[in-house]
């Protein structure tokens, strides 16, 4: 899934500039909730329902932008890839599947553990919750890559890490759902 | 696309005037139309003093039709051409339709979305539809003398794009300019919001005729954000009243039953359940067409017992609406109820079981959604001032996603995306010197295609030969502001491009529209004609307004030439305003627009820039 081109030409540099915030990983969450709202406020499509077409043109396409955008940043392992793109980073999702040995032993055995919990709601909600916390670990990991060494490439290499723990994650939840 | 418009176009308004717009909430068992009174929104009542439609039509061997309580009074005599409940077959084909045995119409299988047989020929569930909505337009106009504007039509949440194209389809039929698609929820969360100036997350729970729905929002400042939402299209106070006819049949060993007796039934059925809501027993008693005489008595525990299993599904859904939500039951500050069928006291105390709290019933269930509708509608058509203004932000409640090799879905656009959004994926070809691609556009969370709903079909085609792997296909997605989808497929190399509106697969082509329209709302050709020119006069017109008012405003954003290359083209159109030549009149609009488009831009950046940091651009 990627962003869908903003056909006409835009005045902000990236996402970060959009919303006023500075480029690093760490972002204030009110202040960019606060902008995307403001932001909203202005381009809105039902702030233009009695205007031209072109009007409602440029509205769609800067609504859509704005929750793009917003999407992109309020979430960690995302605005993670961003960041490298800006960076000129190809993050290479597909061919570049190199981990450290030790992460992927410890997702064999949570995939383990998984496999065993079955239908079992409160092993399955003790796993997420394990895992939950190893995400936050790598978060603050790729925070410093990314904002104290000024290592974006450190980082890519943090975040494949990251996307997998999401993905397992997302599996996990899947299976959740299904039980309640 | 606007064939009829119901303000007489081409006509200037005084700017001071109040624009009338109304709402409607147009329903499986009853149609509302509200309005801005004084400040207030209100239902608009019949001259009967009724507040409520009955969505029921009924079509007539000369053509013409019934609908409402005159309609609903012969639904038992002729069945098969009093149509009820017709929004349950909006944007459906036959197959997707449960009880079909225990309805008494001559249905017709047709691609996309199922037809009825009627005594007046074939009728789309849009035509049916759009007889509803006509007459709310007639009320309105009637109300006020005038006419409107435009109407905000809401819609369930959890409808899919092929419900909401059919639903904006029968609105514009019915001569009805469509400010916006809304969800019900949403209109119902805006009407309690404003009413209670209420703050923090709710959860709206919706239980109508035929559709359920639930959405959770935070309320903040004027901001009201669906944060997620969930249902099903398909569940709603007419199942409860099947479980009982289903009963009822049973313990009278029926099996046959003519049309006529199945709805006189089924009528019954719905009487009961709402007795049963007041009274801890009744007697259901009705003779059939044989003479026959049925007589069971049902307690409120049977009827509870017969249909907790449809309640249970409506708690499942709020739970996986609060998980997509990721809020806990301790955030929700408080449950709204919305809709005739949370009258049912299992109904409450199911709700009240899951969140440990009463629910609220201070606002009329039938009615709240009208309500909020009307609320909007005035704030599209501009009537409030910038500081009792709010924002709507909604989500699309179902994944929209393309079919891969092997019958696979791949997500493009998950569930409970904000709207608008435009999000695309990329796809390659999979056999050498491949020319063409089919894209498959589907609806829905399952991981099959086949289990999805499908949306549409189209083909890429002229892909210049090259090895497999080779072709970079972007297949976009844009959903706009009401939740409909447009689809486009480019070949990044070539250039080679395709796209979509998802209209004519499961909606009506424009062509199916406009053979209506000259059916049903007889309007000559060389109306036709004037109409578009008055609109094409209108459009003029508003765009030659925005463009004197930007110019004042933010003149400085322009150079020399820029601004002159703007100046000729505004000229130019004023020119061609009042001549009757609509093509040059489009051709002055398109040049004005291509003039003032790096202008609109500019200045919409420079908006944003001026409320995020509250300087002007130049300060910068």
């Amino acid at each position: 899934m990627v962003a869908a081109n903003l056909s006409e030409s835009s005045s902000f540099t990236d996402y970060f500039d959009f919303f006023n915030l500075p480029r690093q990983f760490q972002i204030d969450r009110s202040v960019l909730d606060r902008a995307y709202l403001t932001i909203q406020q202005e381009v809105h499509p039902d702030k233009f329902v009695n205007q031209d077409d072109q009007q409602k043109r440029r509205s769609l396409q800067m609504t859509t932008y704005a929750n793009t955008a917003y999407q992109t940043l309020k979430q960690p392992v995302p605005r993670g890839f961003y960041l490298c793109q800006l960076a000129g980073l190809d993050p290479q999702l597909e061919t570049n599947t190199t981990m450290p040995k030790e992460f992927l032993i410890q997702q064999m055995e949570w995939r383990e553990e998984l496999d065993d919990a079955k239908s079992d709601l409160s092993k399955l909600e003790a796993l997420q919750q394990e895992v939950q916390v190893i995400q936050k670990e790598w978060q603050l990991q790729i925070e410093k890559a990314f904002d104290e060494a000024l290592a974006p490439e450190k980082a890519l290499e943090k975040l494949r890490c990251a996307l997998f723990l999401e993905r397992f994650l997302e599996e996990l939840d899947h299976r959740l759902s299904a039980l309640i | 696309m606007a064939l009829l418009q119901i303000s007489e176009p081409g006509q200037s308004r005084n700017p001071h005037q109040r624009r009338i717009a109304i709402g409607i909430d147009l329903g499986t068992t009853n149609s509302l139309v509200a309005s801005m009174k004084n400040a207030l929104p209100e239902v608009l009542l019949s001259e009967g003093g009724q507040a409520f439609l009955p969505s029921v039509v009924r079509y007539l061997p000369s053509g013409k039709t019934l609908a409402g309580y005159e309609a609903l009074a012969q639904a038992v005599i002729d069945p098969k051409n009093t149509i009820i409940s017709v929004k349950r077959f909006m944007g459906r084909s036959l197959a997707d339709i449960g009880n079909q045995k225990s309805l008494p119409y001559d249905f017709i299988d047709t691609p996309g979305m199922l037809q009825l047989q009627t005594v007046a020929g074939i009728k789309s569930p849009v035509e049916v539809s759009a007889e509803i909505l006509a007459r709310l337009r007639q009320l309105a106009e009637d109300t006020f003398n005038d006419d409107i504007e435009g109407a905000v039509i809401t819609v369930p949440a959890y409808f899919d794009d092929a419900q909401r194209q059919a639903t904006k389809d029968a609105a514009e039929l019915a001569g009805i300019q469509v400010l916006r698609l809304l969800n019900e929820p949403t209109a119902a969360a805006l009407a309690y919001g404003l009413d209670h100036a209420a703050e923090g997350i709710y959860a709206i729970y919706d239980l109508g005729g035929g559709t359920f729905d639930v959405s959770i929002l935070r309320l903040s400042k004027g901001v009201f954000e669906v944060l997620s939402t969930g249902g099903n299209s398909a569940l709603g106070g007419d199942d409860f009243d099947h479980a009982l006819l289903q009963m009822v049949l049973q313990e009278s060993n029926l099996m046959q039953l003519t049309a006529e007796d199945q709805r006189a039934l089924i009528f019954k059925c719905r009487h009961a359940k709402e007795n049963l809501s007041i009274h801890p027993g009744i007697l259901l008693e009705h003779t059939l067409s044989n003479k026959s005489a049925i007589q069971i008595s049902i307690s409120q525990e049977t009827f509870f017992q017969l249909t907790q299993d449809l309640v249970q599904k409506t708690i499942q859904a709020v739970k996986k609406a609060l998980r997509d939500a990721k809020v806990s039951l301790d955030d929700i500050k408080g449950v709204v109820m919305v809709g005739g069928a949370t009258r049912m006291p299992h109904v409450q105390h199911a709700v009240e079981t899951l969140f440990g709290r009463a629910p609220l019933n201070d606002l009329n269930p039938d009615e709240v959604v009208a309500l909020g509708a009307a609320r909007q509608a005035d704030l599209l058509v501009g009537n409030k001032n910038k500081n009792d203004e709010w924002l709507l932000l909604d989500v699309i409640p179902l994944s929209l996603g393309v079919e891969m090799m092997g019958g696979l879905v791949e997500k493009i656009i998950p569930r409970n995306t904000p709207i608008p959004v435009a999000l695309a994926q990329d796809f390659t070809t999979f056999k050498d010197g491949q020319t063409a691609m089919a894209v498959h556009v589907l609806q829905g969370e399952r991981e099959l295609a086949e289990d999805c709903r499908s949306l549409a079909r189209f083909e890429l085609r002229d892909i210049p030969p090259m090895v497999a792997g080779a072709a970079r296909i972007r297949v976009t997605y844009q959903v706009d502001a009401d939740g409909l989808l447009s689809v486009s497929a480019a070949e990044e190399k070539s250039g080679v491009s395709a796209s979509i509106h998802v209209k004519p697969s499961y909606g009506l082509a424009d062509g199916d529209i406009a053979r209506m329209l000259t059916e049903g709302f007889a309007s000559a050709a060389e109306d036709m004609q004037l109409r578009a020119l008055r609109e094409e006069q209108v459009e003029a017109q508003r765009l030659m307004d925005a463009v004197d008012s930007a110019l004042q405003i933010d003149k400085h954003l322009l150079n020399d030439a820029e601004l002159t290359l703007i100046e000729k083209a505004l000229g130019a159109l004023r020119q061609l305003k009042d001549q009757e030549n609509i093509d040059l009149l489009r051709a002055g609009i398109e040049a004005l627009s291509q003039a003032t488009e790096e202008f609109a831009a500019k200045r919409m950046n420079a908006n944003i820039r001026r409320a995020l940091t509250g300087k002007n651009l130049s300060e910068i």
